[in-house]
């Protein structure tokens, strides 16, 4: 399970660098807002893997497995946000080897505009590490990442360690 | 040439351009039987020479008929109309006495994998529909490739029989279009011929070749003299004409500045020498219009299109080189099969052809674009396409890309904010409002 040829990486980002695993929801086709945050990330030297647009849940999670990035971002902009990120991070965080992968979410969550500090809050209590609204800009995301202790991920993929 | 059937779509733009006019469609899709009729009913009655639009609903498009069932029990409203799920006489009463030789209709979907609406599309009788194996296929699916070139090649074989039934059926390819913003002109050309071709070669004798307006509007009147001198060399034994689609990408906020883009793609159509517009809505920037509201786009589009005139290739000031790297483009696609959809499945492959941002994982994902300090869209790199050398290849950052999708959105709202100022309090702005 790859993405598209927009996730090689651009360069400066060795295998040590931090690994973002970037993806949309299933029932999301918009790929501007992945495609700003892969070049963006890239931009900070974040490696990215970006799943593109309608990504069935089971090649998202593969895909975790497999590559064991330090982080995953979901972005979608569909209004269907909280509801297919709901059923998301209960498949996640559901699988033992993601439990402890930091995932986040943002963008238009619901169709109504304004963030909404309830449902925000259940994203969390659900599983997400953070929740980024509309109105979140990107330094936000940045500093997230930036703030994620050394990752067990790095430590585990330098020992070869286990998949799912 | 083509003799048209008495009542078909295809006739009725060629009719309408030779007198001089636009012909306009509004993008309409309901899933309630009686909105979609009354959507129909308002176009037609619109005062302008339109043709109507069926959109139909994302459940169809990705083929989730199961879900779609599970919409309609529940009463969920669908975002277009699921022609393959109502029974044919749903349909052919939302057609009855609106759909006919003065007013024909057109069926949009965005589906890779096509069969069962060509399929209803075919039984029905229409005798228009819209798409393409890539354009359905890139930007918006997961399905691959290779899958949506073979099932649209056997859709367009099905519909290309309704002919023996004294209809023309009629395809347009959506190739112009490409994610709606920054896939430079010479691509949206390339894609939009090759697609014709292999409609032509799936046995169709009638479609129509797509141009969305960009980000300049001499670059984009330099590009549809280009597309129609392409379809002259590629298409010359079957019916064509081509059809300009209102920007497509982020669109301005303002009504005014919607506005405004929609008189310009009304006037670049008219120009560039085309036979049909789709337009947009103020509205779309921020929900799905209403039927009024598409009234009224329709109106304004026919009105700014009645005050120019087809400028011929004359109209093209500076020719920057669209037509030859299309032509190189087309010409190494051919090279690598005969069957158009074969030539296209292998260009992808190879990297002959490079959709910049696509994710898509069949698209080679190597070219950029950007939007330049004079707004015209230029490649930042054209991965391994056989084009170029292309001047200044440069890395495109987030800031970069960000900037150049709203470049249109920004230009137009900055204008028109700027109008409403100085307008009187009270008058209702609007006049010229035009943008270079």
């Amino acid at each position: 399970m790859t993405g598209s040829g927009l996730a090689r990486p651009t360069g400066s980002t060795g295998d040590e660098g931090m690994r973002v695993l970037l993806s949309s929801v299933p029932s999301d086709a918009h790929t501007w807002n992945l495609v700003f945050l892969q070049l963006a990330l890239e931009q900070a030297g974040i490696r990215v893997r970006n799943l593109g647009a309608c990504v069935p849940t089971a090649s998202l999670l593969d895909a975790a497995c497999d590559w064991q990035p330090d982080a995953v971002v979901i972005s979608t902009v569909n209004g269907h946000g909280y509801p297919d990120g709901r059923h998301l991070i209960g498949e996640f965080r559901a699988r033992p080897p993601l439990r402890s992968i930091p995932i986040v979410i943002g963008g238009k969550l619901g169709i109504a505009g304004a963030s909404d500090g309830h449902r925000i809050r259940e994203m969390v209590r659900l599983g997400f590490d953070a929740v980024f609204p509309d109105d979140a800009d990107f330094t936000e995301l940045e500093s997230f990442l930036r703030g994620l202790p050394a990752t067990t991920a790095r430590a585990m993929r330098s020992e070869g360690g286990p998949a799912c | 040439m083509l003799t048209y059937p008495p009542s078909s779509f295809a006739g009725y733009v060629d009719s309408a351009y030779r007198s001089g006019s636009l012909i306009v469609q509004p993008r309409m899709g309901f899933g309630d039987p009686e909105t979609m009729r009354r959507g129909l009913v308002e176009v037609r009655r619109s005062g302008v020479r339109a043709v109507g639009t069926i959109t139909l609903d994302s459940y169809t498009r990705t083929g989730d008929y199961e879900a779609l069932r599970r919409a309609l029990d529940d009463g969920v409203p669908l975002n277009g109309f699921p022609l393959v799920t109502y029974p044919h006489e749903v349909t052919a009463s939302v057609l009855e006495g609106v759909w006919d030789s003065e007013f024909p209709v057109q069926v949009r979907h965005g589906c890779p994998l096509p069969g069962d609406i060509f399929a209803a599309i075919s039984d029905l009788g229409l005798d228009a529909s819209e798409g393409g194996p890539v354009s359905y296929c890139l930007p918006y699916s997961r399905v691959p490739l290779e899958e949506s070139i073979a099932a649209w090649s056997r859709a367009c074989e099905r519909f290309a029989v309704t002919s023996e039934r004294g209809v023309l059926p009629h395809v347009e390819s959506f190739g112009g279009c490409m994610l709606g913003q920054l896939c430079p002109p010479s691509l949206l050309l390339t894609l939009t011929v090759l697609e014709g071709m292999f409609f032509r070669a799936h046995g169709l004798t009638s479609v129509s070749l797509s141009y969305a307006q960009q980000t300049h509007f001499e670059q984009d009147l330099e590009a549809l003299a280009a597309l129609r001198r392409l379809g002259e060399e590629f298409l010359p034994d079957i019916d064509w004409h081509t059809v300009v689609y209102a920007y497509m990408g982020v669109y301005p906020f303002e009504r005014l500045a919607a506005e405004a883009l929609l008189r310009d793609a009304a006037e670049l159509a008219v120009r560039g020498g085309a036979g049909r517009l789709l337009v947009k809505t103020p509205a779309e920037a921020h929900r799905i219009p209403t039927i009024a509201e598409n009234v009224r786009s329709l109106r304004l589009a026919a009105a700014a299109a009645a005050r120019v005139e087809n400028a011929g290739a004359a109209g093209v000031r500076r020719e920057t080189g669209i037509y030859e790297e299309a032509r190189a483009l087309i010409e190494a696609v051919l090279e690598l099969g005969e069957d158009p959809g074969t030539a296209l499945g292998r260009a992808f492959e190879r990297g002959l052809l490079d959709v910049p941002y696509c994710l898509h994982p069949d698209n080679p994902g190597r070219a950029r674009s950007y939007v330049d300090e004079t707004g015209r869209l230029r490649w930042a790199s054209v991965g391994a396409m056989p084009i170029g050398p292309v001047p200044g290849t440069r890395e495109i950052t987030g800031s970069d890309l960000l900037a150049s999708l709203y470049y249109v959105q920004r230009k137009y709202d900055r204008h028109a904010l700027r109008e409403v100022r100085v307008e009187p309090e009270g008058n209702e702005p609007g006049g010229d409002l035009t943008i270079r």
